[in-house]
């Protein structure tokens, strides 16, 4: 059961995955409670444009993704502001013109060597010491966030139109909000991949909120369900040679099942206690 | 009536002043040429029908409208540069209720200014959020997310947030929307109770008798100001039917005035064809109409 974990390269995947899980699960639940799920997997096609950008212009990758997935995650938010273009629109249009772009450079430079399939789906393999380094520091800088701004992100989610009104700078707390983004979906495109991203970030709030009604639990559980999820998911895919963000999500979807099956029973029996009791 | 008589004047300037202002949403105009003053001690309400800008004045005050044309001044300074202290209670139905807060979370967010750079809420926020939750009676609810709660007990949550942020006006929008009669009787008396500690009111509703009851001063506006002043003397067949485009009786019982709620144009067939005295609402119109004759 631990031959795995005598390969140096799984510990670094297994420690990825754990830590990009727990960090999904923590945007997440802001991304569920702004009601936009469709953002990680659009955000994450976008800067699949930009990592082919950075790669074809010779910048790190850190920094050309991220540049590249801020600037569209601004582009969506400012484009939703519009009256006329509600907020999946502008995801759908933004996210898809970039991801359509990495494809067109890719298709039209001939000397491309670099494959682009562990971006897409994800690879354990791939990940290395510098990966770590910038998971952790994007992981550090999210938390770091999330707790200094903790009742601004809370109020600007909650009522963003009123927020201004009671002091709340709406527009820098949403700049700030898409640059973690940005930060979390990149480092999160080795382990996980380009297609599976939008998953990590959804499932694990959406499982927390069957078990609490509290956004402070929330805010404990999802992580630590993500978390969960990119730990098992990796041990898992070592085990039945799948994809390592395809094991994650499949697990993660797991846990989503059974939070439902739970949160059913409960409900079912709440209503036959109530009227029991009113009988 | 809870105030016999509208406030005196303070001889002072204005809290609010809004001077010829245009303003709506993306380059919409939905209020042109609108001026108001809105007094310290003053407890109004803007009536008029729906799209008629009560809600884009409101929001025009709190700098959450575009404006287009004039200013909107708090204290004499622009609302953008002074940064006042303005309770803003928004519609309930633009609330989203499956949302994972409790109530006293709803009601702290009303202190998110005071020590801004402190990442939580601070001791002596959360101990006046407790007094507000008491004063409002929902002490005992404090931990209860905001969905388990009546009409008028969300509405009194967000009534909260208002007051913890210490406001020196309350600006509220539609707060008798949906509730029953005598919630909406409590809502008032509360708000009454407010002004009379020093906060200034300013409210939109459709509730035309409420407020003709209970406060001192209407504001009749239909994309512009139509009328403004006390109840008697604002709440006139001639100023309804300009805001409104029907015609509404008025009368008068016990001091108080009284408008006939209906769209229908009064002594004419109704829209079924029926006569104008079928049914109970025309039977009492007619005893409406003979007060409003004798008023003429």
């Amino acid at each position: 059961m631990t031959e795995p974990f005598e390969f140096e390269f799984f510990v670094r995947g297994f420690i990825a995955a754990t830590m990009v899980g727990g960090l999904a699960g923590m945007m997440g639940v802001y991304i569920v409670l702004r009601r936009m799920s469709y953002i990680g997997h659009g955000l994450s096609h976008a800067i699949f444009g930009g990592a082919v950008v950075s790669f074809i212009m010779s910048i790190n990758f850190y920094v050309g993704a991220s540049i590249w997935g801020f600037l569209s995650a601004v582009l969506i938010q400012w484009t939703s502001r519009r009256r006329s273009i509600s907020s999946d629109a502008a995801i759908g249009i933004i996210t898809t013109a970039s991801f359509a772009l990495g494809i067109a450079l890719i298709s039209r430079t001939q000397t491309f060597t670099r494959s682009f399939e562990a971006a897409l789906f994800g690879n354990i393999l791939g990940v290395t010491g510098a990966d770590l380094v910038a998971i952790a520091l994007v992981t550090g800088a999210v938390l770091i966030a999330v707790i200094v701004g903790y009742k601004y992100l809370l109020f600007a989610t909650f009522d963003t139109e009123v927020a201004a009104s009671y002091g709340v700078p709406v527009r820098w707390v949403d700049t700030a909000f898409a640059l973690v983004l940005a930060g979390t979906v990149v480092v999160s495109m080795q382990v996980l991949g380009v297609t599976m991203i939008a998953a990590a970030l959804v499932v694990p709030p959406i499982v927390a909120r069957q078990f609490t009604g509290s956004f402070t639990k929330m805010m404990i559980f999802s992580p630590l369900i993500g978390a969960s999820a990119g730990a098992i998911g990796i041990y898992v895919s070592w085990f039945i040679d799948v994809s390592s963000g395809a094991s994650v999500v499949l697990v993660a979807s797991a846990f989503f099942v059974i939070s439902i099956v739970y949160a059913s029973a409960r409900d079912r029996l709440l209503a036959a206690r109530g009227r029991a009791g009113s009988g | 009536m809870l105030h016999k008589s509208p406030h005196p004047d303070l001889h002072e300037p204005p809290l609010v002043q809004i001077r010829g202002l245009a303003a709506g949403y993306h380059g919409n105009r939905v209020i042109e040429n609108v001026s108001l003053n809105i007094m310290r001690n003053d407890f109004a309400a803007l009536l008029g029908p729906s799209g008629s800008g009560k809600t884009t004045v409101l929001r025009a005050i709190v700098g959450a409208a575009d404006v287009y044309a004039g200013d909107v001044l708090f204290r004499g300074e622009p609302v953008r540069k002074s940064r006042p202290r303005i309770g803003y209670v928004p519609q309930l139905e633009a609330i989203d209720w499956n949302f994972p807060v409790t109530v006293e979370q709803v009601v702290l967010m009303g202190a998110t200014r005071n020590a801004p750079l402190f990442p939580w809420f601070q001791r002596k926020d959360r101990l006046r959020a407790g007094q507000v939750l008491e004063r409002l009676g929902l002490e005992r609810l404090a931990n209860r997310q905001i969905r388990e709660l009546s009409g008028g007990q969300q509405q009194r949550v967000f009534l909260g947030r208002a007051l913890v942020s210490e406001p020196e006006i309350l600006l509220l929008d539609e707060p008798t929307a949906g509730v029953d009669i005598k919630t909406r009787d409590d809502v008032l008396h509360l708000l009454d109770e407010l002004n009379h500690q020093g906060i200034a009111i300013l409210m939109s509703t459709h509730e035309i008798n409420a407020v003709a009851s209970h406060l001192p001063r209407v504001i009749c506006m239909n994309g512009r100001i139509l009328a403004d002043g006390t109840p008697r003397d604002v709440l006139t067949p001639d100023v309804l039917k300009a805001t409104y485009g029907a015609e509404m009786p008025v009368t008068e019982y016990r001091g108080m005035t009284l408008v006939a709620e209906t769209p229908h144009r009064f002594g004419a067939a109704a829209p079924n064809g029926g006569s104008s005295d079928n049914g109970h609402l025309h039977g009492d119109n007619g005893h409406v109409h003979e007060e409003v004759v004798a008023d003429d």
